[in-house]
């Protein structure tokens, strides 16, 4: 059937069997597909194109259309169908396509949402948001380019979010004057490319999205060329849903209490079927009960798929919460609080190993840490790299831990249950993208040892409530010298302290630490974890660090019991600090010997509430010695203790 | 094994979002228009939640010149739902007497719209507004997610949103700022129409065709809705077979000729029409990326 029979077809159905038309529109299936190539090989104008092929672009927004062709557009006051989809201003003026976008349209055969997404190098984060959501990918090549670097950087990309059919879309074949010589170079370099990744099906569709060859209707200009048009493909392309037939499980997002008498456990289900009467069990709990309804909005339900949102209620009154996953009991999902992952990097500011993030999975959001950076992946390349942080765009294989077991299945096995995404703790922006691989044994393993004589016996044989007091400020502020007074103060009453001071530990504990962000972060974790120790010692613990970020000096609070870290900002401003410069350093730092060095090339991220903040530019180091006794004095030191 | 239709996918997916917002955030609250669009993000709220009540109250921004239908309706619907909503009008604006007529569509829409509606978020301090947009209406939807970051002071900054992937939301934010959250991303003006045909939702009547009093008024059919118009010299309003096909303020949203009176009917007017929905509103005409701007100081 030509294209317009089929409109003459569709329209004369509409009018004459309006009902008819949309029982069938109901039956329809749906796909989701990324859009993806490097800048300029014309992706906004192939999607510009469909949509006005496919007869979606209404008259008001092609008398638009006209007249910003004619106004901004690149063709020469001919039709620019990129400007159709470049929505947002600045990318009017730029030219370019800045971030993802969704389209809609539709044939006789499909539904189809589209993610535009950005060729820009910086943006690839987009391009990775577009494919997590995505069944197939068109990856566009220049036929004038080939194959680039960004064509195996997306193609990377969609492979490690798991897309297994692609498309690769040959476009701009009228500047190449239509040659199958330049086509079948391309297929043969993209094929032997692609045997590195897990591609299930590749279809190589040479088309000119400016011109329309081979986008709904097959071209008159490239005879040598016998396959299907690209909406083709798009249309008749089987994309297995491999989640129904995987095992039941519910990743449970919210409990349903209306009343006393009814508990039931919403989410959406994210494989498999679950029956009423099915046996079920409740992880990480590992409670088990059957299911004894569906309930949803529209009755009662005997059987529910993956994707679906329902409710279930169980037989037996089992503790549920959000987080938790209802599964089969004889293939149930796994749980740790530690596994490998690959990560792809979202943000400007780095990945630091050891800095505490939120973990947030499909129904669960946790604290954890990436313990070590195995490895970073270049993926122009694909080889493995050292490294020991991962910068925007990048992607590596992690190890993490998290403060709380989560409930998980690898990420090849179930998407749902093996994604999570990183947030900053303290600005909540989205740093991360992550796929599990594997949970990791020894999390199970091992145990904490417990002992009989424990912390508060330790302290109140010592009369004294332990402490930690975090003295954090610039090189030279003042801290060691502080520090050192308030400990000599407090061992003349018969406390028992002990002092870390920066430079000591990294004599020793420490000495295999330099001064990266990455080493810094490091660093402090260490000392935190000594800190704690100490404390469960018994002992009021003193730190002289810079310790000069936010989110580090946070890792360290999180890991003490609720009072027991306080933290002292010695707020010097840096000229001062630069004029005492005992040992030399700031001299060093101005002249460019030394890096890295906080103040500098370095930032120091003062605290916004600390529990103790000494101005030290009107007080001299003893007073501000006592002005810390002062604080902790009836808290800590009470001879009533 | 059973297969999904696009509509059932699209029911889950909206429904996924708003058990998020309740599980995740600490004050939400459903925004309100009445219209089609917000009819079936109510509709599939009530799913969402069932046998448990909406967990959120509705809150609808007057601007006192919705069509009176769509007060009726409004009154009707809440309280044969028992739902729970709140009604806010910027009273400032109200006082100043700003309306569509004497101060343009523009002035209007700013005050009594979008300035009514950050009044109404920071009154009751809302941490996540759901609303019915969808990306299929206009441009800069296109680009936005489904939450959509707002600053303390409303602010949308569509150079600095958050990736989003899978279905995975990352709702964090800090005291004062907000979310704005679009369960309807995905759906379009025909998947909206077929659900509310499917599942039998009840709509204002304004969107079907009947005889109606308008007038036209720089090419558009405006409905004389009260006596609040002034009619201009020459203009008499004639009764004419009209029907909307978004609903706002009276007189800036224009009527199309029309004998379509049941469900079927307009969609197949709409399948068989080439003019694209936001033309009936009067405030996407000024210029191209007007409605980019008008998110970004707020405007929902």
């Amino acid at each position: 059937m030509t294209k317009k029979s089929y409109e003459v077809q569709q329209s004369e159905q509409i009018a004459n069997d309006i009902e008819g038309y949309l029982h069938e529109q109901e039956h329809k299936s749906f796909l989701r597909f990324i859009t993806c190539g490097s800048v300029d090989d014309g992706k906004s104008t192939l999607i510009g194109r469909l949509l006005y092929d496919s007869k979606l672009i209404f008259e008001d927004q092609l008398a638009d259309l006209e007249s910003d062709s004619k106004k901004i557009g690149t063709q020469g006051g001919d039709l620019d169908f990129a400007l159709l989809v470049d929505g947002l201003a600045a990318e009017r003026e730029q030219g370019i396509t800045i971030d993802v976008a969704y389209r809609f349209f539709a044939t006789d055969k499909r539904k189809f949402i589209v993610a535009d997404t950005p060729g820009h190098e910086q943006y690839t984060r987009n391009m990775a948001t577009g494919a997590s959501s995505a069944d197939v990918a068109v990856i566009l090549i220049d036929a004038r380019k080939g194959v680039l670097t960004q064509t195996r950087r997306h193609s990377y990309i969609v492979n490690l979010l798991g897309i297994r059919h692609v498309i690769v879309a040959i476009n701009k074949m009228d500047l190449v004057d239509y040659s199958g010589k330049v086509f079948d170079d391309i297929e043969q370099e993209y094929s032997e490319f692609a045997t590195s990744l897990n591609f299930e099906s590749i279809t190589f569709v040479p088309l000119s999205a400016l011109k329309g060859d081979n986008i709904m209707d097959a071209s008159t200009r490239m005879d040598w060329y016998a396959g299907p048009t690209l909406m083709t493909v798009l249309e008749t392309i089987e994309v297995s849903r491999q989640s129904a037939e995987n095992p039941f499980r519910l990743p449970v997002q919210w409990v349903n209490r209306p009343n006393l008498d009814f508990r039931g456990f919403s989410g959406t289900i994210a494989s498999g079927t679950v029956k009423p009467g099915d046996s079920v069990i409740a992880l990480p709990s590992g409670k088990t009960s059957r299911v004894k309804s569906i309930v949803t909005y529209d009755g009662e339900w005997d059987q529910a798929v993956a994707d679906q949102a329902v409710t279930l209620t169980l037989e037996d009154e089992i503790d549920v919460s959000r987080g938790d996953v209802l599964a089969e009991i004889d293939q149930r999902p796994a749980s740790t609080d530690q596994f490998q992952a690959h990560i792809i990097w979202m943000h400007d500011q780095p990945l630091l190993p050891g800095r505490p993030y939120l973990i947030k999975t499909t129904n669960k959001t946790v604290a954890g840490e990436v313990t070590e950076l195995k490895y970073k992946v270049n993926i122009n390349s694909l080889e493995h790299e050292a490294g020991k942080t991962l910068e925007l765009n990048e992607v590596g294989v992690c190890n993490l831990s998290l403060d709380e077991a989560i409930v998980f299945d690898s990420y090849d096995d179930n998407p749902v249950l093996g994604a999570f995404i990183m947030i900053d703790k303290i600005t909540n922006v989205t740093v991360a993208a992550g796929m599990i691989d594997f949970g990791l044994r020894r999390a199970t393993n091992v145990h904490w040892q417990a002992v009989d004589v424990h912390k508060d016996a330790r302290a109140s044989q010592k009369r004294q409530k332990p402490v930690v007091l975090w003295f954090t400020g610039l090189s030279a502020s003042g801290k060691s010298t502080i520090a050192n007074l308030v400990e000599k103060k407090l061992h003349v009453r018969g406390k028992h302290t002990y002092l870390l001071d920066g430079d000591n530990v990294r004599h020793g504990l420490n000495k295999d630490l330099g001064f990266v962000d990455a080493d810094r972060v490091e660093n402090i974790r260490r000392v935190g974890e000594v800190s704690k120790l100490m404390i469960d010692a018994g002992l009021i613990v003193l730190t002289a660090f810079i310790s000069p970020f936010c989110a580090e000096r946070r890792m360290v609070r999180d890991m003490m019991e609720e009072g027991e870290f306080i933290e002292v900002f010695v707020d010097t401003p840096i000229e001062i600090c630069e004029q005492r410069d005992p040992k030399g350093l700031y001299k060093k730092a101005r002249s460019g010997e030394i890096k890295n060095f906080t103040g500098f090339d370095s930032p120091y991220e003062p605290p916004e509430r600390a529990d103790i903040h000494l101005h030290t530019g009107n007080m001299t180091a003893e007073e501000a010695a006592d002005a810390v006794i002062a604080r902790i004095e009836e808290q800590y030191l009470s001879s009533q203790l | 094994m059973t297969i999904l239709t696009h509509l059932q996918r699209l029911e889950a997916e909206s429904i996924h979002i708003m058990r998020e917002v309740v599980a995740t955030c600490d004050n939400p609250v459903m925004l309100y228009s009445i219209g089609k669009d917000s009819s079936v993000m109510l509709h599939l709220a009530m799913k969402a939640f069932y046998p448990s009540k909406l967990p959120f109250p509705l809150m609808h921004v007057d601007t006192t010149w919705k069509f009176r239908e769509m007060i009726e309706f409004r009154e009707r619907f809440v309280a044969e739902n028992d739902l729970d909503l709140i009604v806010h009008i910027n009273a400032q604006g109200v006082e100043q007497g700003i309306g569509p007529f004497s101060h343009g569509s523009a002035v209007h829409t700013d005050v009594m719209k979008t300035q009514g509606l950050k009044q109404a978020l920071d009154k009751y301090g809302f941490d996540a507004a759901f609303g019915g947009a969808r990306r299929d209406e206009e441009k800069s939807r296109a680009k936005e997610r489904i939450f959509s970051f707002r600053s303390a002071q409303h602010r949308w900054d569509p150079k600095n949103q958050r990736p989003e992937l899978w279905n995975i939301y990352n709702n964090r934010i800090q005291k004062g700022e907000s979310m704005r959250v679009f369960p309807l991303s995905n759906w379009t003006e025909l998947d909206i129409w077929q659900y509310i045909h499917l599942e039998n939702i009840p709509i204002v009547p304004l969107y079907l065709a009947a005889m109606r009093p308008v007038v036209t008024r720089d090419g558009m059919l405006v409905m004389v809705d009260d006596d609040r118009m002034p009619l201009l010299p020459g203009e008499e309003p004639e009764m004419k077979m009209v029907r909307f096909r978004t609903l706002g303020c009276y007189p800036l949203t224009g009527a199309v000729e029309s004998t379509a009176t049941t469900l079927p009917e307009i969609i197949q007017e709409m399948l068989l029409t080439k003019t694209s929905e936001r033309q009936g509103r009067a405030i996407d005409k000024d210029a191209n990326s007007s409605m980019e701007q008008k998110k970004q100081e707020g405007y929902f």
